[in-house]
């Protein structure tokens, strides 16, 4: 039996965007019910108990990051919401912004009554227009309707959700670097220690969260625990530290696929069924042969390389869920935006796109990412140039090594994320490179850099 | 006792709330860093100070190490924290080891880490920094020269274009940036946001085309704009003043007190062939703290001025005109006996607030001596506007806390000079009350600024010895006219507008005829022998109860105080 949509259930309906539609599905009923019957504690209890874990990359547990505030502060509490979706190839929080602007609103207000906030601030990317302006309209709605503001219903619960556009930056989206953002400042990174939950936007406790992590506090308060955990994949005996990837997921599929498209699936879908099912296979009747399993930052997958100790199975066929892509060396789930590269790609491209983008969005705050990614870049354009040496293929990986917060040599995650696509992509996939090297060839898409003059 | 242990070193920190970087530090281990500054906020972002660290369960006792680097400047130590530094392998090996976990040296012994990532951050680095240290004035104490030498690799794996931003001399009148060499350790950014208040610099860009910039018509101009270049490691930042005028390793450099100010802060300076070219800050938080103030650091220029009064000269015929120190001593001493025995009274020395204390000490030696009716009154002392404190706001209103005040007494020594008048007289005596019915009156000491000597309502008698540094009105109506020395050009003590006693040393020789101050007292006073400050001021210390605290042979390098802190 196909899996029927619930985070995606009222796309494309007439009206999903607005009030009135959502209110006719039931909106705002959940919320209405938890401030009537429930108490701020019971609704962060249930969303613990549900096993929900982040859907912004990290997989973090979205009711233990909430037990992280203090007790009895006296507030403020802020909540902020991550829409700066900036992972290339991921449009899952998009879809919801744009269609379903209400549900994640209602998740939003009810996170605010569990953390006692009354201050929400949705941080949404400046390249996304339509989603700046769907979710203010709804917003407007929401005062208009009187469920926004001061005590909303009756109940003595203040809300305000202040919609605010970023102006731009990859880097917005690392929680730390999108409270400096939004306190005005240069989106450089925090130092952690202290955590937001304990010091964060405008030094006060704060909780970050994904857009997509708020659409499912909507339906796990609508629909209970249950249901929640019915779907996705329960946590593995012999790991005591897992969590478990329960809940519906929306994965996007982009790249060299017949039908790029978002798709609502319980955790745990492999990404050959995504591929070859969801999205009609790999384009113009080629092979897969790199896919990137959750966003660039995740690193790649080599569709043809042997799954060990799984007889006939490659690393085409590991589950989309939050231990997955681990198996295969890559860093998490990511976003579970799927890219496929197909047979007919040079990795040199692919990796050229990828180190381009990561050296164009370093913040440039520590000196590892900053001159790391710079430097890939430089090595993998000379690469594709057809200029490369035996050793770069070295260089890079050492540096890829290097550079990031596993290491300990950075203060945010991105230049992991910078590192992790050329380490892995020059490990699966060194035949290739070092044949590109031989050749000399030079690559369709290389322009010649500008000359500059020699230091 | 809390103790932390630094390369297997224990070193006991008290209360102390230390980072890794001071605790290394305690133990005599220096951890380099770009970024970290002890008076500016911490980022941690230059990546140079990383090292590895442990810390003891309290529960179990067992010593566990973080499997990764740390940087040591954003970590915080406490009772038993273990740190390990990249110079592990240099430690003294007869302490004993710490029990490392066996997980912690997977990947060799201790400090394997800490030492491949600093040298790794050094090749980063150095990945856009140009290798253009023979034309830069930065080599010989550039931080990146010396750490890449001690820290880093030989070679360098980089084969390709380094980024050439454009230089950007327009940042400052004073200061020019030269953005190629910048490492984005953001320290000036930082101290014109946290100490000057100002604001003015800020990072323009992202990734490894970030730049230092202004803001469009907001160039780098305050009083204190003249720190960022002390605290650029690299040859970034350069001031104007000093750029391509020496290579610094010909430099002498000595330690003074500056006398732009009564906050008397504590400068390094740097000098070649007697001439001085350079101020900069010397840490002292008794005296300023890490900074000094523009007008401090350009304030250096006079002692270079070849309109200084170079010889003693006389007044004959009407005109002043050159005399030998032989023939005018012995004048003098003869002229001020004869008025001393004449009318003691209506005989003054005038001590000038930049004289030392042991200059004023044996002035006022002499004068006494004279007679004890001989008044010894206090020159002028400059005041210019308020007390300026720092940071400002936008508006350039002072914030709390201050963190550094330019004080309106423009002068380094006033509280020394009068505690000298209180203990020969009792009682200060202003000039301005001492300018009727003088027969003879001698002004010891001279003033950096011409301006400075302001004597409204004076009236020179008929014998007048003007010492000054620059010819004045007063000293056109001079009797005699003595050449003064400037504070590069002595040692000597000053003591600041909160009691803090500073001696420092002579950086450079006076010009070929010029005897100091303490040499002319010496002479008058018929002294026999080398006149030497450190005797003078052993004798000014027994001899004046207020001065008791001069009585070391070696003063602290921070000074002494006398009085409470009042800053």
């Amino acid at each position: 039996m196909p899996y029927e949509p619930i985070l995606l259930a009222r796309i494309n309906k007439p009206n999903s965007g607005k009030l009135e539609g959502y209110r006719a599905d039931g909106g705002y009923a959940t919320f209405e019910r938890a401030l009537k019957e429930l108490q701020p504690a019971q609704v962060t209890t249930q969303v613990k108990d549900s096993g929900l874990r982040g859907r912004g990359g990290a997989g973090f547990p979205t009711g233990l990051k909430w037990t992280f505030l203090p007790q009895n502060h006296p507030g403020p509490i802020y909540l902020c919401v991550n829409a700066d979706e900036s992972e290339p190839c991921t449009y899952n929080n998009r879809i919801l912004m744009e269609k379903d602007p209400h549900q994640v609103i209602e998740g939003i207000m009810l996170s605010c009554y569990a953390i006692k906030s009354k201050c929400a601030y949705f941080y949404v990317r400046y390249e996304y227009g339509d989603s700046f302006r769907s979710m203010q309209s709804a917003v407007d709605e929401l005062y208009a309707a009187k469920l926004l503001g001061k005590n909303i219903l009756g109940s003595g619960f203040d809300l305000d959700i202040v919609v605010h556009r970023g102006a731009g930056a990859y880097i917005c989206g690392e929680e730390t670097g999108l409270i400096e953002s939004l306190e005005g400042k240069r989106a450089w990174p925090r130092i952690k220690p202290p955590f937001p939950a304990v010091e964060g936007a405008f030094r006060k406790p704060t909780i970050v969260n994904n857009v997509e992590t708020m659409a499912c506090v909507t339906q796990i308060m609508k629909r209970g625990n249950e249901w929640f955990k019915s779907l996705g994949v329960p946590p593995d005996p012999k790991n005591p530290r897992d969590a478990g990837s329960y809940g519906p997921k929306l994965y996007t599929l982009a790249g060299h696929v017949e039908k790029p498209i978002c798709v609502e699936l319980p955790m745990g879908v492999t990404i050959r069924e995504l591929v070859e099912k969801h999205g009609g296979g790999v384009w113009k009747g080629r092979k897969a042969k790199a896919v990137n399993p959750g966003g660039l930052s995740m690193g790649f997958v080599d569709v043809n390389a042997p799954l060990k100790g799984e007889d006939g199975k490659t690393e085409y066929d590991i589950p989309l869920d939050f231990n997955g892509p681990g198996r295969v060396q890559c860093l998490g789930l990511g976003t579970a935006a799927v890219t496929v590269i197909d047979d007919q790609t040079s990795m040199v491209d692919v990796l050229h796109n990828v180190c381009q983008f990561f050296s164009h969005e370093s913040c440039g705050q520590c000196t590892p990412c900053r001159e790391g990614t710079g430097w890939m870049l430089k090595i993998v354009d000379r690469l594709r140039r057809g200029q490369g040496r035996k050793e770069d293929l070295d260089i890079l990986v050492d540096v890829a090594d290097r550079i990031g917060i596993m290491p300990g040599t950075t203060i945010c995650g991105l230049s992991d994320g910078a590192g992790w696509p050329v380490k892995t992509a020059i490990r699966k996939f060194r035949a290739e490179f070092e044949a590109a090297i031989k050749s000399g060839a030079k690559s369709q898409y290389a322009r010649s850099l500008e000359v500059v003059g020699a230091h | 006792m809390p103790t932390v242990y630094v390369n297997d070193k224990p070193v006991e920190i008290g209360t102390q709330k230390l980072n890794c970087v001071q605790a290394a530090e305690l133990a005599g281990q220096f951890v380099p860093h770009y970024c970290w500054h002890e008076a500016l906020s911490v980022v941690a972002s230059c990546r140079m100070c990383l090292v590895e660290v442990g810390d003891v369960n309290p529960k179990d006792g067992v010593l566990t190490m973080q499997p990764k680097v740390v940087p040591g400047c954003q970590t915080p130590v406490r009772d038993g924290t273990t740190i390990v530094t990249g110079d592990y392998e240099k430690r003294d090996a007869s302490v004993p080891a710490r029990p490392y976990d066996a997980n912690y040296l997977k990947v060799g012994p201790p400090g394997t880490r800490a030492k491949k990532a600093q040298a790794d951050t050094l090749e980063g680095l150095l990945i856009n920094h140009p290798l253009d240290c023979p034309v830069c004035d930065k080599a010989g104490e550039c931080k990146l020269q010396d750490f890449s030498f001690k820290y880093g690799r030989s070679e360098s794996r980089m084969v390709d274009v380094k980024n050439t931003p454009a230089n950007k001399p327009g940042l400052s009148s004073k200061i020019t940036l030269f953005t190629d060499r910048c490492i984005m350790c953001t320290r000036c950014v930082r101290f014109t946001r946290e100490i000057s208040g100002t604001a003015e610099l800020m990072v323009n860009g992202r990734g490894h085309h970030e730049e230092i910039d202004t803001f469009p018509g907001r160039p780098l101009e305050n009083k204190l704009a003249g720190n960022v270049v002390d605290l650029c490691p690299v040859g970034a930042l350069g001031s104007k003043d000093f750029l391509y005028k020496q290579r610094v390793w010909y430099l002498k450099e000595s330690s003074g007190v500056c006398s732009g100010c009564s906050t008397g802060c504590s400068i390094h300076v740097d000098s070649n062939k007697d001439i001085v070219y350079r101020l900069r800050a010397r840490t002292n938080p008794e005296a300023q703290g890490h900074f000094i103030c523009d007008e401090g650091r350009y304030g250096y220029h006079f002692a270079n001025s070849t309109e200084r009064l170079q010889r003693p000269m006389a007044k004959a015929d009407g005109a002043l005109k050159p005399a030998p120190w032989n023939v005018v001593t012995p004048q003098l001493k003869q002229a001020f006996a004869k008025a001393a025995t004449d009318n003691a009274k209506s005989v003054i020395g005038v001590l000038s607030p930049f004289l030392t204390v042991e200059e004023a000490f044996l002035f006022a030696t002499y004068f006494k001596g004279l007679s004890a009716d001989v008044r010894l009154v206090l020159g002028p002392v400059p005041v210019v506007g308020q007390d300026d404190k720092y940071p400002k706001d936008v508006k350039g209103n002072a914030v709390e806390p201050t963190k550094f005040v330019i004080r309106a007494e423009k002068c380094p020594n006033r509280r020394g000079v009068e505690a000298i008048l209180k203990h020969f007289q009792g009682s200060v005596i202003p000039l301005a009350s001492a300018t009727t019915g003088i027969t003879a009156a001698w002004f010891a000491g001279g003033y950096p600024d011409k301006a400075a000597v302001d004597v409204a309502g004076w009236k020179s008698p008929a014998l007048l010895v003007v010492q000054d540094i620059f010819a004045t009105p007063l000293s056109a109506d001079a009797t005699f006219v003595l050449p003064a020395t400037t504070s590069f050009e002595k040692d000597g003590t000053y003591v600041n507008h909160a009691g803090l006693a500073q001696t420092f040393v002579r950086s450079v020789k006076p010009p070929t005829e010029i005897r100091t101050e303490l040499q002319l007292a010496f002479d008058m006073l018929g002294r026999k022998g080398l006149v030497q400050a450190a005797a003078i001021r052993a004798e000014l210390a027994k001899a004046v109860p207020f001065f008791a605290g001069l009585a070391a042979k070696e003063l602290p390098t921070n000074g002494v105080r006398f009085e409470l802190p009042t800053v």
